[in-house]
């Protein structure tokens, strides 16, 4: 059995990112949501590397440094709006939050 | 079976269970526990794809920073650590069947497409990653600094108090 090619990174991801879109769709929690999001990014950086390693190409490489970069202030900005909206409503649940719902 | 399959084997089972603990475990503190636990997985792989440099990274950025604020902003906010309370909402069939949907498009898509790799990339590519953040990249890391700065500032801006 030769070492794991491209398509077992691919499909890996594939998987890691089904997990995290279910943990989106189905988390009540506001906090649980966004870890559902770091999952689904974290896939897309197995991807790239993946693509960096198998097609020799340098530009996944980076890109995977930037949408580490673009996540951390994801994280960030996402937290504050938690709390922000913890402080007013005393809750985080998705469920509650229909303020703008038409 | 050489030893790389292997290793590969063992990390992507602890990467599934770790996602699966993220999204199916009750207690959102042991969620972000699995998490980490995801996010090295994932690390050790990054170790397996020879980018060595974006191993540590992972490991400092990810599993060392996003889940400390994670952690406490669960302290924060969750008053009901330890109880048992409902952290799923009634969608969870509707989810499942979304989440099988968008996996089986996109492994039919990888199978039905024929990926050849090609020649192996050189094994340690750190020297040319700095070369190229500081060459053709230089207005995007540029760019990337504005984002981190604007995100500083909105974070501060969110989560101050009324006073």
């Amino acid at each position: 059995m030769a070492a794991p090619g491209l398509s077992a990174y691919l499909v890996l991801a594939a998987l890691v990112f089904a997990i995290g879109l279910f943990g989106v769709l189905t988390r009540r929690n506001a906090v649980g949501i966004l870890l559902g999001i770091e999952l689904m990014l974290n896939a897309v950086n197995i991807n790239l590397v993946a693509f960096a390693r198998f097609e020799a190409d340098l530009a996944g490489l980076i890109f995977t440094l930037f949408v580490i970069a673009i996540t951390v202030a994801e994280v960030g900005v996402g937290l504050a709006i938690v709390i922000a909206i913890f402080r007013v409503r005393r809750t985080v649940d998705a469920d509650h939050l229909n303020l703008l719902k038409g | 079976m050489t030893l790389e399959t292997v290793v590969f084997g063992l990390v992507a089972l602890a990467l599934l269970g770790g996602s699966l603990g993220v999204v199916l475990t009750p207690n959102l503190f042991h969620a972000v526990l699995s998490l980490a636990g995801a996010l090295v997985a994932t690390a050790v792989i990054f170790l397996l794809l020879d980018a060595a440099f974006l191993f540590a990274v992972q490991l400092l950025l990810y599993a060392g920073g996003v889940v400390t604020v994670l952690v406490f902003a669960i302290m924060l906010t969750e008053r009901l650590i330890g109880e048992h309370i409902t952290q799923t909402n009634r969608h969870v069939v509707n989810g499942a069947v979304m989440s099988v949907a968008v996996f089986v498009g996109v492994a039919g898509f990888i199978m039905r497409s024929n990926l050849t790799a090609a020649e192996p990339a050189p094994a340690d590519r750190t020297v040319e990653i700095a070369r190229a953040i500081v060459g053709p990249f230089a207005v995007t890391f540029e760019l990337l600094g504005v984002l981190l700065v604007a995100a500083l500032l909105g974070a501060i801006y969110f989560a101050r108090t009324e006073d």
